[in-house]
């Protein structure tokens, strides 16, 4: 039988503010445990939440760049479960008021575009970080009370491969607006994957299971692929699946089910008393709205429509927001796009990702990159000094022009001065050019490279090769 | 020098202060001499805290005499000890707190040490603010000081019988059901629930929160007036404070209530009720008509529901509030459990107390998956037309008048063995916190036994200047006393 799987995916995400979801407490990480603790973030007697405006925006700016309706009208709610890694025992969470409702996320599998679609996003406080060594256990409250936000699907993908698709369309997405580091090894990005499979033929889902907390993409991958398997085994040998939650276990390469729908959590959800509703005004809103920057695929498509490069390039460049912006303030100083695009594509990203940085901090201004382009396109420079140069640009900064004039780079443009060059090299060089002449046409490479040498390659290699071939003529 | 302190008020000690008839340091000593008198038959204070007050004492005086202001500069208060107080422990009645030291001040307590209140003492309360006669707390048993066979309500009960006993000026306590008023009728002194909203909770260790507000407890409605002008304001670190203007409470006093319309519940005067506070409170009603006073029938429709209403929403949220009294922070951790589970039921176990457990289970019950639509979700409702019943009311009056309880204070032991009597005894206070509007307490004489009752004076929502100035006219009629 043939078999088709439905996953949906709740991606948390650990929004990119300084400080916590409900107190003044920095968010940083890697500090020494239980050092950016309050009253409030350690659930002690009295301690009240403040909402942080700042998360509220980030997660109505997730939710204007997918499409998803904003209601405008928000709460918060409790959620109760005891369990050493949440101080108040319970988390303060949203039940059935969320900030954004809908919307969806475009992945591409396969040369198939999908729009996956999203339920909902929802604001919450990140619980602690329970520590485990080898006779007691200890808990880490520094991550405690950090906003995250919940995105949930649909269960529209239908393989491992589509997952994963979507979670780095929802991970470009989340950093191209900049709502979070989604840095994977931090923990920025947790989820927790539902999956079912039934017959191809058969519209109802089947029942599903819930695999908890993966912080890894690969991880998502391999344990749906494991989990997909398994549920078409249980149902090819007669038996059913049961609704139930699973940890993954990667060394073992095996889910394992931690606890069944029957002893599931009641989370008793009420109304959290202790803050208001949220009421959004709409022009505070439509403010938001306004400075979301475009869409990677839109701009993926402006930018082959108005420059001309072709949509591999575009696709290189909006990968990163910061890029594609570099990429278009360069243009702005240059004649060629594609040439721009070149340099960015090799030289720029090459080095970049050698120094681990971010093209934000680099030396090289995109306006002396546009300057340095032009100098090529008007052969000024020929492509090996322009390299030097950029390494230059690259390490130091600067005005290109300055820096071929300091270093007196320009090409020889004036015939005479190249003439007597490859004269003298012709002369110097008289048995390669008999070489030549008698037919070896690899002896030309020599020549040239004589003639670079003695110009310090400031020789135009194409100028001089014509050159001597006319003169090897006579 | 030797001064009485035991009727003095807050206003006629900040008076001496200024006037350099007395030191903080006199005042302090004083007290602590009475206290030691006292308390040990009331039972007031569970923590004094002698050489830290004489300290804070001595730096008022010193700031006094360097020219230094503050509207309570070395006036001696005691805290119900359910407010953070840096530095000090807040045990709130239980065992579950113990060990456990406050590292930070609640807004309230902050805006008392700014204006240089003398931070004395923490009084005795009910476990985590929950019951009507102090009984239920874990440290100590307190007494009624107008007679010690009877409880001195509760939960604020250590606050009302340290002011009521002549051994504190003033004190803060919180009200969730009538936690302040209750205990203030009881004993004899003013207790003021504020609106909703009015006073910072920030540091008030929760017991309900859509509920509590921190109020004062008094010696006289000037007083109390004082007090709140202090505490109440918006508050960062309260989301569920108000923007609204703090105004001075007792700049409309006046010995007249000529144009004041008083609206008489008909709800409210019930069969079973205790006919000296029926009488009592009727007296109350024609002393107001004598002072000028429009008295008006006004009807609460829903007034039946309340205690209901209260018991779900209150306990709900409590068995929140409390889930994290876990062992695992702070406080008391039971010996010998094997995981974190056992740890919980162990510590819980044994750090409660019986009636804390019943509104744990009780709360726990009402938000369950499946019930939460048949308890939560209706009492919010009906919390809704309790609010309507009294926006309609106050179309007719400015003020309501009513009793505090249906009785006066009762003996220890007598309603332990029937909680649902007791939550019943809540009805005229439990469904003010209920509609969030604000209400007071004032004497209003002695039944037949010697036991005080309380004449209610509840108002709109940010209403306090108008109670205020009710409860102040009343008690000068009363008092027949010039000053004050």
């Amino acid at each position: 039988m043939n078999w088709k799987p439905a996953i949906g995916l709740e991606v948390h995400v650990q929004l990119k503010t300084r400080s916590k979801l409900f107190c003044g407490c920095s968010t940083a990480y890697g500090s020494e445990p239980n050092t950016q603790v309050c009253p409030v973030c350690l659930g002690y007697p009295g301690a009240m939440p403040v909402l942080n405006r700042e998360a509220v925006r980030l997660t109505v700016r997730t939710g204007l760049m997918i499409g998803s309706e904003i209601p405008g009208f928000s709460k918060f709610d409790r959620k109760s479960y005891f369990y050493p890694d949440m101080p108040k025992n319970y988390q303060v969470s949203q039940y059935d008021q969320p900030f954004c409702v809908g919307g969806g996320v475009d992945i591409q599998v396969e040369g198939r575009t999908r729009r996956i679609r999203i339920v909902r996003i929802h604001l919450e406080e990140d619980v602690a970080k329970n520590m485990h060594f080898r006779t007691v256990s200890g808990i880490d409250f520094n991550r405690g009370g950090v906003p995250l936000m919940e995105i949930v699907s649909y269960p529209d993908l239908e393989s491992p491969e589509e997952a994963q698709a979507f979670l780095l369309a929802l991970k470009q997405i989340l950093q191209y607006i900049d709502v979070s580091d989604c840095n994977l090894e931090a923990g920025n990005i947790r989820c927790d994957v539902n999956c079912s499979v039934r017959p191809a033929d058969q519209a109802a889902l089947g029942t599903k299971t819930e695999i908890k907390n993966m912080n890894t993409f690969k991880g998502v991958f391999h344990a749906l692929e494991h989990e997909i398997q398994r549920q078409v085994s249980v149902l090819e040998g007669g038996g059913r699946v049961y609704q139930e939650t699973l940890r993954w276990d990667p060394d073992a390469g095996a889910t394992h089910a931690m606890r069944s729908k029957e002893d599931a959590h009641d989370y008793r959800y009420f109304p959290e008393p202790d803050l208001p509703p949220v009421r959004l005004d709409p022009a505070v809103v439509d403010g938001w709205r306004a400075s979301l920057p475009e869409a990677p695929r839109v701009r993926r498509e402006r930018l082959v429509r108005e420059y001309g490069i072709p949509d591999y390039d575009a696709g290189v460049l909006t990968a990163d927001q910061a890029v594609a912006d570099y990429f278009e303030a360069a243009v702005r100083h240059a004649s060629n796009a594609k040439a721009v695009s070149n340099w960015i594509m090799t030289e720029m990203l090459r080095r970049l990702s050698e120094r681990a940085m971010d093209i934000r901090s680099v030396r090289i201004s995109p306006e002396s990159l546009g300057n340095l382009v032009q100098l090529t396109e008007r052969r000024t420079l020929n492509s090996n000094t322009a390299k030097d140069v950029f390494a230059e640009l690259f390490e130091q900064g600067g005005d290109p022009r300055s820096i071929v004039e300091r270093r007196g780079l320009a090409r020889i443009s004036d015939p005479a001065a190249l003439e007597s060059l490859v004269d003298r090299v012709l002369t110097e060089q008289a048995r390669s050019a008999a070489d030549y002449r008698a037919g070896k046409a690899a002896a030309l490479q020599f020549l040239v490279g004589q003639v670079m040498r003695l110009s310090k390659g400031q020789a135009d290699p194409h100028q001089t090769a014509d050159l001597l071939k006319s003169r090897l003529k006579t | 020098m030797t001064m009485d302190v035991s009727n003095l008020t807050v206003t006629k000690a900040v008076e001496s202060l200024s006037e350099n008839a007395v030191r903080s340091v006199d005042l302090v000593q004083a007290l602590i001499g009475r206290i030691r008198e006292r308390d040990p038959v009331l039972g007031a204070y569970v923590d004094l805290n002698e050489a830290d007050a004489l300290e804070q004492a001595a730096v008022a005086d010193t700031r006094r005499a360097q020219g230094g202001a503050g509207r309570l500069l070395g006036v001696p208060l005691a805290i119900k000890d359910v407010l953070n107080v840096r530095g000090q422990s807040c045990r709130c009645g239980s065992r579950i707190l113990e060990g456990y030291v406050s590292p930070y001040d609640a807004t309230v307590v902050a805006r008392l040490r700014a204006e240089g209140a003398v931070l004395l003492g923490r009084t005795n309360m009910d476990e985590f603010a929950m019951g009507s006669s102090t009984e239920n707390s874990a440290l100590k048993v307190t007494r009624n000081p107008a007679n010690t066979a009877h409880v001195p309500g509760g939960s604020s009960g250590g606050s009302a019988a340290a002011v009521a006993g002549g051994i504190a000026l003033a004190s803060l306590g919180s009200d969730t059901g009538g936690s302040i008023r209750q205990p203030a009728a009881f004993c004899g002194c003013v207790g003021l629930k504020p609106t909703y909203g009015r006073v910072s909770r920030y540091g008030l260790v929760a017991f309900a929160s859509s509920l509590d507000q921190v109020g004062p407890l008094t010696r006289n409605v000037r007083d109390a007036a004082l007090l709140l002008g202090i505490i109440a304001g918006r508050d960062p670190a309260d989301a569920t404070t108000a923007d609204v203007p703090v105004p001075d409470y007792a700049a409309g006093f006046t010995d007249s209530l000529k144009g004041v319309r008083l609206g008489l519940p008909r709800e409210y005067f019930v069969d079973g009720m205790d006919p000296d506070v029926e009488g009592r409170v009727r007296e109350a009603v024609a002393v107001c008509r004598g002072l000028g006073a429009e008295i008006v029938p006004v009807s609460l429709p829903h007034t039946e529901y309340a205690i209901a209403t209260y018991y779900i929403i209150a306990t709900a949220e409590a068995s929140a509030n409390l889930a994290r009294y876990d062992g695992v922070r702070y406080g008391f951790r039971a010996d010998g459990a094997e995981d974190s589970l056992d740890l919980y039921v162990r510590t819980r176990a044994q750090g409660f107390g019986p009636e804390v457990k019943r509104r744990i289970i009780l709360g726990t019950y009402v938000l369950s998956s499946g019930y939460y639509d048949a308890y939560y979700l209706s009492a919010q409702k009906v919390r809704t037309l309790i609010r309507g019943d009294f926006d309609a009311a106050f179309q007719q009056c400015d003020a309501i008048l009513a009793p505090v309880t249906p009785t006066p204070a009762y003996r220890f032991g007598e309603r332990t063995g029937d909680p649902l009597s007791m939550y019943l005894s809540d009805i005229f206070t439990a469904t003010i916190n209920l509609a969030g509007i604000c209400a007071l307490s004032v004497p209003c004489g002695l039944t037949g036994g010697g036991l005080p009752v309380g004449l209610q004076v509840i108002g709109p929502a940010f209403g306090e200047s108008a109670i205020l100035r009710v409860g102040h006219a009343y008690e000068r009629s009363r008092d027949g006393k010039a000053g004050a």
